[in-house]
């Protein structure tokens, strides 16, 4: 028994919120790697800043463990937040958690920006910076969304612990669907593995995974169909080597194929890429001016964690140049 | 300390510290066929040691039956949050509240404390209307993430309207209830055993499905 005491929104003594009734420099939207440092540095400029997230923390807090960022050999996900939502508490930026943004307005002709969120609050703000992520990708077959929270599942740390003793399937090839094998190897009777090609993952986890006896791997096979009664009970699939189709039996599915953007909101005012992500310039600048974006949910190749806290910091530095630059 | 090192123990000393009023922990155990009623015994005598603020009442589901029932607790291990005057306050954790829901449990507390958090006034007139009983269940797994942040929201709800009662439930130590509820992804949020949504979603969203069972 521990505890995994969440530092971000329980200290309610000195919690920072944001006001409507100034303009900021700089409001930032989502609270993951590439907003919290594009706060982090912002501040660090000066900046009036504060950030409006659904969830502190962002995807990381869904990672069992992280051994791939400078400085740390291995720690968890949580941790690693942990140590990040520490550093921008410490500089005092103001932060509104549990509240979603809907949309930004633009007023007229002025520089003047407005971030909209889903209760109706509506914050002014001279620049914004997108910083919203992404979200799992479906598989998109029939019977995923039918048996979605009856076996078909999107979070291996979240839910892996109802499927003790059973055996689960795990869609997907890259890192984090090898992670979740990995985690759910340790709990469960066996996992088995489907990609519709070769691993993409790195081979270290490959080489990880490798040494749990009840882990079958099923590559150059396709999920077609997510079968079951009032539970799923199976998947039907396609083993594209020899094309023929068989079902596999399994109480869970554990969909881990990549990530979508969180983008929708912003499609009506930004230009988007044919995968739904933000267009941005070498600076994060975005298709309207005084709106930049950073990390997953822009269409910089590779998302990692170090990616999108490194882009988190360019765009602090592109909106305190840009803020030089118009009257206020 | 068995469960909470130093620093952990510091945080929430000052976390605690933010209480406005005394809040009793009143913890439904039972002498046989619990397997984890002795750890969650432990578990919240050290948590509640952090603070003077905090009072721990050990009750037997059996024993105590007259407070069992007017509790509404129907499971062991069960912790009940009173407030000063030892007022039931509609809230329950059935299961240890350590892993993630330590938050929701801080949360909670904090709340039964007086300390409480304002809601948008869209929000609280919406919850101002719900008339009729609502009883909200939240399974969790202690792993998750996302969890607690569904649990604390259940409870505010309930705290804000003497109408709506709401329980977490973990998922593993409940693990026949979580097969009948068919929980397989967490948080599961089940309204009055005939609705439900997976996710820590919104208020409004569990506002929206506990409207669904207004009508009539
Ligand atoms: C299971 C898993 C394992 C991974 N393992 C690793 C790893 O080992 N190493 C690694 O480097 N990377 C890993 N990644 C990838 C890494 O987590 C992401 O690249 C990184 O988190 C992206 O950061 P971000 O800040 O761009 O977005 P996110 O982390 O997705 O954060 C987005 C933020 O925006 C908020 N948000 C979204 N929409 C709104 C809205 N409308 N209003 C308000 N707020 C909003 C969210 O609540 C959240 O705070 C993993 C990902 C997953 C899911």
């Amino acid at each position: 028994m521990d505890v995994n005491l969440n530092l971000s929104s329980n200290t309610s003594k000195e919690k920072l919120t944001l006001d409507k009734e100034i303009i900021y420099d700089l409001i930032v939207i989502g609270g993951g790697p590439a907003g919290l440092n594009t706060a982090l540095y912002a501040k660090r400029k000066g900046l009036n800043v504060g950030i409006i997230a659904r969830d502190l923390g962002g995807q990381v807090l869904d990672t069992s463990s992280v051994e791939n960022y400078l400085g740390f050999v291995s720690l968890s996900g949580e941790e690693l937040m942990k140590k990040f939502i520490n550093h921008v508490n410490e500089l005092k930026v103001p932060i509104l958690e549990y509240e979603e943004v809907e949309t930004i307005r633009l007023k007229d002709s002025s520089s003047l920006r407005e971030v909209v969120l889903k209760n109706g609050l509506v914050f002014n703000t001279y620049s914004v910076v997108i910083a919203t992520g992404s979200k799992p990708r479906r598989l998109g077959v029939p019977g995923e969304k039918e048996y979605s929270g009856k076996g078909v599942c999107y979070c291996a740390i979240c839910d892996g612990p109802l499927f003790a003793g059973e055996e689960v399937i795990v869609a997907g090839g890259g890192n984090s669907a090898v992670e979740a094998a990995i985690d759910l190897a340790k709990i469960t009777k066996k996992v088995t593995i489907i990609h519709r090609s070769q691993f993409r993952a790195d081979q270290i986890l490959i080489d990880q995974l490798a040494k749990f006896d009840n882990v079958e791997s099923k590559l150059q096979t396709q999920i077609l169909e997510v079968q079951g009664d009032k539970f799923m009970t199976g998947v039907k699939v396609l083993n594209k080597n020899s094309s023929t189709e068989e079902i596999i039996e399994s109480a869970g599915l554990f969909v881990e194929i990549g990530y979508l953007p969180n983008s929708e909101i912003f499609a009506d005012l930004l230009e988007l890429n044919e995968r739904n992500e933000i267009v941005v310039d070498g600076h994060g600048k975005t298709s309207v001016e005084g709106i930049y974006a950073a990390g997953d949910v822009t269409d910089i190749p590779y998302k990692q964690i170090i990616m999108s806290a490194g882009d988190g910091a360019k765009c602090a530095l592109a909106v305190n140049e840009y803020l030089n630059t118009i009257n206020k | 300390m068995k469960y909470l090192n130093e620093e952990v123990a510091k945080q929430l000393e000052e976390i605690f510290s933010g209480m406005k009023d005394d809040v009793t922990v009143a913890l439904f155990t039972k002498e046989d066929d619990c397997e984890s009623c002795e750890d969650t015994n432990d578990f919240i005598s050290e948590l509640i040691s952090v603070s003077p603020k905090l009072h721990l009442e050990n009750l037997d589901i059996d024993k105590d039956s007259d407070k069992a029932n007017e509790f509404e607790v129907l499971m062991a291990p069960s912790i009940v949050l009173l407030d000063k005057d030892k007022n039931y306050k509609r809230i329950k954790f059935n299961g240890v509240p350590s892993g993630h829901e330590i938050n929701s449990f801080i949360s909670s507390v904090i709340e039964v404390s007086g300390n409480s958090q304002k809601l948008s006034d869209e929000i609280q007139a919406r919850i101002e209307k719900i008339n009729k009983p609502v009883n909200i269940k939240v399974f969790v797994t202690l792993a998750c993430p996302h969890c607690a942040g569904a649990v604390q929201k259940a409870h505010k709800l309930a705290l804000e309207n003497p109408n709506i009662q709401a329980d977490m439930i973990e998922a593993q130590t409940f693990f026949d209830m979580s097969e009948e509820y068919n929980v397989s992804s967490v948080p599961k949020i089940v309204i009055n055993d005939e609705f439900e949504f997976v996710g820590n979603q919104p208020l409004e969203v569990f506002l929206d499905e506990i409207e669904k069972t207004q009508v009539a």
